[in-house]
């Protein structure tokens, strides 16, 4: 691995040598590295490009990571990853997708990871985008999550994609059933002539299901970003989600949540804001001695943090 | 010291202050008057938050009048604002950091934050976001300001909305800073018990200094222009409280 490719895993991933438990490393569309456990089982598809990922029942604290990292400029993948969760499990799977791209070629990845979580299991899900390269090619990513989550199931996910990819559309669809919970904690941040589109649905079909969705965007000089939050309540269940936005330059945000009811017992709670930083926040941090670009970095990276 | 020559500011017309001229040189000085009489705005030309229409603003001698706010934090200004601002993300000890600079460690951001009465296992990892009470950021912000131990620390109203904090460990935290900075301590209040322990006061009327002179003389010029409860004064009640908050501050040595 090149030093390049070893600084897209730090970013990604956060590893800077192959992690304990289990992994598969996918470097310029090949796995280039990959352990699997005793309760984690990792196979390649035949007949497309991706993974079957198999946890035991039963299978408490442990990890996968899972980054693809893309250093060649051209590189254009579509691979398909799919987590069938045993009951009972407690585990937390780590993917991300960096790309290094100093070529004139667009390099893209496109990824769709299915999550069936079984029973009263509890996934920790943590996926984070990187970009870096002067090149005029494009990096691009439009990554599809697509999660079923069993009675009494909980799943956290944390998403980031804190610059550096030029167009992205993400899709993250979720359904759960009785008593299951889905937390969602998506950061952004986009700048130069980024597009960002994200889209997050949720249907709770199973009485005391919940779901929390949170939405951080800050959206620098000419970008544009586009959030759609939309639940659907089909039980008794409750649901909330938020979507936050610092806009500031001549960034575009449009943020639409939706909710759906379609029972008397669900509960719905939106709440959208974008607004710019407010002076009294940089003054405030002005007061304690940085400066305005200090403290206007000080709050981006707080409020994305 | 802190000197403001024939500062005069004005929105749309209407002058907000009016050919103020200080000198500040004494360790604690109060700044009272009536609501609207320019006090904050006064703090926040001393601050840079607000430039003045004219006039000139002198630290130590120099000219500090065109300055941004955070090269004049960066000499030694410190401000507490009135309305502490909530930051989404930021937590307390990123500002108690910030405040501290390189003296920051966890132990002082333990006594700061436990001289304002707050815990700092409960507090220090709290975001300064809408899940603290006005009273919680509040002492927040006291304690941010005490911590830099500035040359000259500057507090608008720090007894607004202290929710059930005792005003006791209010008037400790001013009386500490007095004892363990060398610095000068402005604040803006309308306490007669902060005002008691001031060295001088300044009273500011329709954006003018109508006194500023020793505690004692504006207190008594206060005391005439607003005589309080009559059934007190004729007990001497209200002389004998005010007796008795007024303790002398005691001086860093050296």
């Amino acid at each position: 691995m090149d030093a390049i490719q070893k600084n897209l895993l730090h970013e990604v991933a956060e590893l800077d040598a192959l992690p304990v438990g289990a992994y598969n490393i996918r470097t310029n569309g090949k796995s280039s590295a990959r352990n699997t456990t005793a309760n984690i089982d990792i196979e390649s598809y035949e007949d497309k490009q991706g993974l079957k990922i198999t946890i035991k029942p039963g299978t408490k604290k442990e990890s996968l990571h899972i980054p693809v990292i893309i250093s060649e400029s051209g590189l254009k993948e579509l691979v398909y990853n799919d987590f069938y969760i045993g009951e009972d499990c407690d585990v937390t799977i780590i993917a991300g997708c960096g790309i290094s791209n100093c070529g004139g070629e667009d390099s893209r990845h496109d990824g769709v990871h299915s999550f069936y979580v079984g029973k009263n299991s509890r996934v920790r899900y943590i996926e984070k985008h990187y970009g870096e390269g002067t090149g005029a090619g494009k990096r691009l990513m439009n990554p599809e999550t697509v999660a079923e989550l069993s009675e009494g199931a909980t799943m956290e996910m944390e998403t980031s994609q804190i610059g550096g990819i030029d167009d992205t559309h993400r899709i993250t669809r979720a359904k759960l059933d009785k008593n299951a919970a889905l937390t969602i904690h998506d950061k952004i941040l986009t700048n130069g002539h980024q597009n960002a589109i994200a889209e997050m649905r949720v249907d709770m079909n199973g009485d005391g299901g919940s779901c929390d969705i949170i939405s951080r965007g800050v959206a620098k000089e000419d970008s544009y970003q586009e959030v759609v939050l939309a639940i659907s309540g089909n039980a008794a269940c409750k649901g909330h989600a938020e979507c936050d936005s610092i806009i500031m330059d001549r960034g575009v945000i449009l943020a639409t949540p939706q909710l759906k009811a379609t029972n008397v017992d669900a509960s719905l709670i939106h709440e959208a804001a974008i607004g710019k930083i407010a002076g009294e926040q940089l003054m405030k941090l002005m007061t304690l001695g940085l400066s305005e670009k200090e403290a206007e970095d000080t709050i981006v990276q707080g409020f994305l943090r | 010291m802190l000197e403001l020559q024939h500062i005069n500011y004005a929105v749309a017309d209407k002058e907000i202050l009016k050919d103020v001229n200080l000198v500040i040189d004494d360790r604690f000085v109060a700044v009272t008057g009536p609501n609207g009489s320019g006090k904050s705005t006064l703090l926040k030309i001393v601050m840079g938050m607000i430039a003045p229409t004219s006039g000139k603003i002198l630290l130590d001698g120099v000219d500090i009048t065109n300055m941004p706010i955070n090269e004049r934090a960066n000499l030694g200004v410190s401000f507490a604002f009135q309305q502490p601002v909530r930051f989404k993300g930021l937590r307390v000890k990123d500002l108690l950091e910030l405040a501290s600079g390189k003296n920051y460690s966890f132990n002082k951001a333990c006594s700061i934050l436990s001289e304002v009465g707050l815990c700092a296992k409960d507090y220090i990892f709290r975001e300064l976001d809408d899940t603290l009470s006005g009273g919680e950021m509040k002492r927040i912000e006291i304690a941010m300001t005490a911590a830099r131990g500035s040359k000259l620390s500057l507090f608008d109203e720090p007894e607004a909305g202290i929710d059930l904090w005792s005003f006791k460990s209010l008037i400790h935290i001013f009386e500490n800073l007095y004892e363990k900075t060398a610095g000068s301590i402005v604040i803006i209040s309308h306490q007669e018990r902060i005002l008691a322990i001031a060295d001088k006061i300044i009273y500011l009327k329709d954006g003018r200094v109508e006194q500023y002179a020793p505690r004692d003389e504006v207190l008594t010029r206060l005391n005439v222009m607003s005589p309080g409860c009559a059934i007190l004064d004729e007990k001497g009640e209200k002389a004998e409280r005010a007796a008795k908050s007024v303790r002398p501050l005691k001086r860093k040595e050296g």
